[in-house]
């Protein structure tokens, strides 16, 4: 007991035993989606080749240029983008429902670890997941095309924010979650429709006006336009209003995820 | 929280400190309108072995869910240690461990990693969590599974291996809730020998369980719990001490089809061979063994039914809530 009380006073906020618990938590959400390899790493890497060959190589090549970029350039910052949103989401809402469903997150819960020390430790998991695929995506996009780098800080900065959100709708996704249909529901049916129709594949500028105007409804599509400007610099928006955008959203949803922790919402009786 | 003198049920002082737990006017009442505690008030000594016994529902896990706080009370306050669980999470936290009733790790993950993890939530730097995993993996003999997936392990195994995640910070206090269900006899006594050992080296226990003697043969004190409310609340010895009746199981050389008749006893036919006889307080035994002899029935050999504190059990849970009342009472005096 010495070695503990001596070494974990929990004096800061972010003091020995907190990130200690914090890096436990980290380590423990990397080894798992590296353990399961099969099922997170490599399905994506595959999705994403197809896309290059059927929607980048096949079809674009009769597409032509788009914003100054040939087709295949102009869709790889939305592909990686998309896959980065995708494994993020993915890997917090299975981890952290799994734990609810067995009740292992018992093992967190009553151990003196704070509720934003576990929050902290899943979003990391579930970036990490979303950066390794995203990292596994640009080097195929070698493979189709050379890779452009307009701003290396911005890009950074929205791979970086949008994987943070993700996770954290990941969270809230599982912490709403009762069973296993609920973590596939909004994945399949808000997720996917809203990265498609985001303009991973297209410019806004291509779409009718009506369609265009909905588009501007959708939080994913300043995050693929902030990215691709920070990889090609063009972009459908204002790259200003698309980083305060994500910004505000990954404020909002850490304070929502962070109340549903202490709220003990699905979690405490 | 005042410090006070405590007696241990022999009526020794025993020791003049905080109590492990102490519990005051805790109510518990679900969303669904279920109250499952209705206001109960306890005091675990440090050092206790101390037994918390009920029926299904009667109040047990929800109490532990309480302290451990994977349950939200509806009012009362849990102190551990003498720090409130709510405003001192991280002292009270350190203080505990818990064994829930259901195996609740991932299945998937290594043994000596579940326990290395939850080393790590509580602080402890890595080469230290992994020297504790080793050292209570070994104790508690799984050390051997260590390099294994946690669904290999047997269920007596798996009980076991909650018990070395619960005590990888090595807590003052251990709640362990039903900890040796489904165990095998032999399984089940030897973590009955672990957990004496670490109560003996200090560790205060809280026990739930549905085998009596595991209660009777572990706790020095007990706490009963029905629909929420204690109505026992005393020494073990103490306890055992209001039995009127002791049971007594004789294997005899006779061949019997009906248990005889003996005025004054009650006696009861187990087999052809094996009779149980109640003997009252103040009954003499060799008045059973002449009454016998008188019958043509010789004793082969005689036992006492370890199971007294389920007669206790049975009749205390079948009183009336009065009980309640006359049971505080003992816990003043316990």
């Amino acid at each position: 007991m010495s070695a503990l009380t001596t070494a974990a006073k929990p004096a800061s906020v972010f003091s020995s035993y907190k990130f200690i618990a914090y890096q436990t938590i980290v380590i423990k959400e990397v080894r798992r989606f590296l353990r399961i390899w099969v099922q997170t790493l490599v399905p994506p890497v595959i999705t994403i080749a197809l896309y290059f060959i059927i929607f980048g190589n096949l079809i674009g090549s009769r597409i032509g240029n788009m914003g100054g970029y040939s087709y295949m350039e102009f869709i790889v910052p939305g592909l990686i983008m998309m896959s980065v949103i995708n494994n993020a989401y993915a890997n917090v809402v299975s981890s952290f429902f799994s734990q609810k469903f067995q009740k292992s997150i018992e093992e967190l819960l009553v151990s003196p670890v704070p509720n934003y020390v576990i929050l902290l430790g899943f979003v990391t998991g579930g970036v990490a997941r979303g950066l390794c695929v995203g990292l596994i995506a640009s080097l195929i996009s070698l493979v189709f095309s050379g890779l452009h780098m307009y701003n290396i800080f911005i890009t950074a900065f929205v791979i970086l924010l949008a994987s943070i959100v993700f996770s954290l709708g990941g969270f809230i996704n599982a912490v709403f979650a009762r069973n296993f249909d609920d973590i596939s529901i909004v994945p399949t049916f808000i997720l996917t429709p809203l990265i498609y129709l985001g303009g991973v594949f297209y410019s806004v500028e291509a779409l009718p006006e009506f369609a265009r105007t909905i588009s501007h409804f959708n939080p994913i599509f300043y995050m693929i336009n902030a990215f691709r400007y920070g990889v090609l610099g063009v972009s459908d928006v204002s790259i200003t209003f698309s980083l305060s955008l994500l910004v505000t959203l990954t404020i909002a949803m850490f304070a929502f995820s962070l109340r549903l922790l202490y709220s003990g919402k699905g979690l405490r009786n | 929280m005042l410090a006070r003198s405590v007696f241990d049920c022999a009526g020794r002082i025993s020791a003049v400190m905080t109590p492990a737990i102490s519990i005051r006017n805790l109510y518990k009442t679900y969303a669904n309108g279920h109250k499952a505690l209705n206001g109960i008030s306890l005091d675990v000594q440090q050092g206790d072995f101390f037994a918390l016994l009920g029926a299904n529902g009667a109040g047990k896990s929800t109490t532990i869910g309480v302290i451990a706080t994977l349950v939200r009370k509806t009012s009362g306050t849990v102190a551990v240690f003498g720090q409130n669980v709510e405003t001192h999470v991280y002292e009270t936290k350190l203080n505990l461990g818990v064994v829930p009733q259901e195996i609740n790790f991932n299945h998937f993950e290594k043994v000596f990693d579940i326990v290395v993890t939850q080393g790590g939530y509580y602080g402890l730097p890595l080469k230290l969590a992994k020297q504790r995993a080793e050292k209570y993996l070994r104790q508690l003999g799984l050390w051997e599974k260590h390099n294994q997936q946690a669904r290999m392990l047997s269920g007596g195994m798996k009980r076991r291996l909650l018990i070395a995640r619960a005590l990888v910070h090595e807590p003052k206090l251990l709640i362990l809730d039903e900890p040796t269900a489904g165990v095998d006899i032999e399984l089940r006594r030897s973590t009955w020998d672990f957990l004496q050992e670490i109560n003996r080296a200090g560790t205060t226990i809280i026990l739930t369980t549905h085998y009596l003697e595991e209660a009777e043969t572990l706790c020095r004190n007990i706490a009963m719990i029905d629909k929420g409310e204690i109505v026992v609340n005393t020494g073990m010895k103490q306890l055992l001490q209001t039995l009127h009746q002791e049971l007594f199981v004789l294997d005899t050389y006779s061949h019997m089809v009906a248990a005889p008749s003996m005025p004054g006893y009650e006696v009861k036919l187990i087999d052809e061979s094996t009779l149980e006889i109640g003997i009252e307080k103040g009954q003499d035994l060799n008045q059973v063994f002449a009454l016998l002899s008188e019958r043509g029935i010789s004793v082969k050999s005689m036992r006492n039914k370890s199971n007294r504190l389920e007669q206790l059990f049975v009749s205390q849970l079948k009183k009336p809530q009065e009980n309640s009342g006359q049971s505080k009472q003992e816990t003043k005096s316990a």
